[in-house]
């Protein structure tokens, strides 16, 4: 088996948003009328190193359905499609680093035929002065499932809560708050996928 | 001398991808991350991704030089841009969305935030989007850009490039990169393509120029293929747990 050598990364710069946050490229809203799930508001920041807020950033999610299944062919079920929901996000930061999305609360996904894993959101950050995407999971505070996440417990104890999206409101759609640190006090834990 | 630092955090494979501190490039130094990056198995949330979902449903707009909606085309060296997406295995990434963005032809941008003097072009948007086809070949039709000045250190020029993100079959396969054309003297100085560890690894984000693909009266022809991580692994599995009676 030949290796064909991998293409490098480069930062997205500064001035990827006509391009990539394009009117229909940008995906901020997941959830049509018609999608099974409880509805959620994800709102958060990037910020650097100096806690400053990240205005030319580009945040990507990627998520199961409400049971669990992701919309790719890798994912043969057992449990169904929704037919309108895609599990893709992508939202450009504003001029004080905040993002958002209306989405669904993902199902658990399985990890192996025993174990499935606790909720979760892929989340992809780009920005002017990351030369390589970053990758990290969203979780969320309020489920018990947390505790036998297979995933979460490679994350060093003490750098678990970066993971956990906080429940802000009771309201319709539910808030859950996730901040991306970039770096620094509160660096939020980034994964080697 | 001023001591310039290169980190040792990297995501993927260090012969290949950038580290994400790289104090050359000025905004890396408060952006990236300082805490080792955890290693995780893969499972079925890696080893998907919306490459396949969201090729599906996006239009193609291949031809940057009349996009813009005006009815006019846009000024510049006319090239077309092709080349193949393959995995690392090399075999061909068929039906998957590439992304484009560059500057217009004089180095300038359509952004707000880029305001040096270079001429802007009313019928240059400069972004375009396709797919592989079933082979793995995209194709854009566009124009040279220029190169541009930008504030990194004095007298600083990012070299003539073009932005590519791709998406591919899953979430490792997930790429945005920049596409250089050959012979610019600008590469040896640019910190971005050099925060790129080897030498072999920058060469192959440079364009080759090809005749074959030049078509006469209209365009010059350039080829670039790219490279993805491929989503070979099978989700993890626990080993079996002994059963006790």
């Amino acid at each position: 088996m030949s290796t064909f050598p991998l293409t490098g990364s480069q930062t997205v710069g500064p001035f990827f948003g006509p391009g990539l946050l394009r009117e229909d490229a940008r995906r901020n809203v997941l959830t049509q009328p018609e999608t099974v799930g409880e509805r959620i508001r994800i709102e958060g920041r990037v910020l650097d190193g100096d806690g400053i807020p990240v205005p030319d950033a580009m945040v990507e999610i990627w998520q199961a359905n409400a049971h669990g299944r992701y919309n790719h062919p890798a994912d043969q079920g057992p449990v169904s499609l929704d037919p309108t929901f895609l599990g893709f996000g992508r939202a450009g930061t504003g001029e004080d680093g905040s993002y958002w999305f209306e989405t669904i609360k993902p199902g658990p996904v399985s990890f192996s035929k025993e174990q499935q894993q606790a909720p979760h959101i892929c989340i992809t950050v780009f920005a002017r002065g990351l030369l390589n995407h970053v990758v990290t999971r969203l979780y969320f505070e309020d489920e018990p499932a947390n505790a036998l996440d297979p995933i979460l417990q490679y994350v060093p104890e003490e750098r678990r809560a970066t993971l956990l999206a906080r429940r802000e409101s009771e309201g319709a759609p539910v808030v859950y708050r996730f901040d991306i640190i970039l770096q620094g006090a509160g660096e939020t834990a980034f994964f080697n996928v | 001398m001023k001591q310039i630092t290169i980190g040792d955090i990297v995501r993927g494979d260090q012969e290949v991808f950038p580290p994400y501190l790289y104090e050359a490039y000025q905004s890396t130094r408060r952006r990236a991350p300082t805490l080792p990056l955890i290693e995780v198995p893969l499972t079925l949330s890696e080893l998907t991704g919306p490459g396949p979902a969201i090729s599906a449903i996006t239009p193609e707009d291949a031809d940057l030089t009349r996009n813009a909606g005006t009815g006019g085309e846009a000024i510049g060296q006319r090239i077309i841009m092709t080349g193949r997406i393959l995995d690392d295995r090399g075999n061909p990434v068929p039906n998957t969305l590439l992304e484009i963005w560059q500057a217009n032809a004089a180095g300038r941008y359509l952004h707000k935030r880029d305001q040096w003097p270079g001429p802007l072009d009313p019928n240059f948007l400069g972004m375009g989007r396709c797919l592989t086809n079933e082979k793995g070949v995209y194709r854009f039709l566009t124009i040279r850009p220029g190169a541009y000045p930008w504030k990194n250190h004095p007298n600083a020029w990012r070299p003539a490039h073009i932005h590519f993100s791709v998406f591919g079959p899953s979430t490792l396969s997930r790429l945005v990169t920049q596409m250089y054309f050959p012979d610019d003297p600008l590469h040896s100085i640019d910190p971005v393509m050099n925060s790129i560890p080897t030498e072999d690894a920058r060469k192959r984000l440079i364009a080759t120029y090809d005749h074959s693909v030049t078509e006469p009266e209209w365009a010059l022809g350039y080829r670039w293929d790219i490279v993805l991580h491929g989503p070979y692994a099978t989700p993890f599995e626990l080993p079996q747990r002994e059963e006790t009676r």
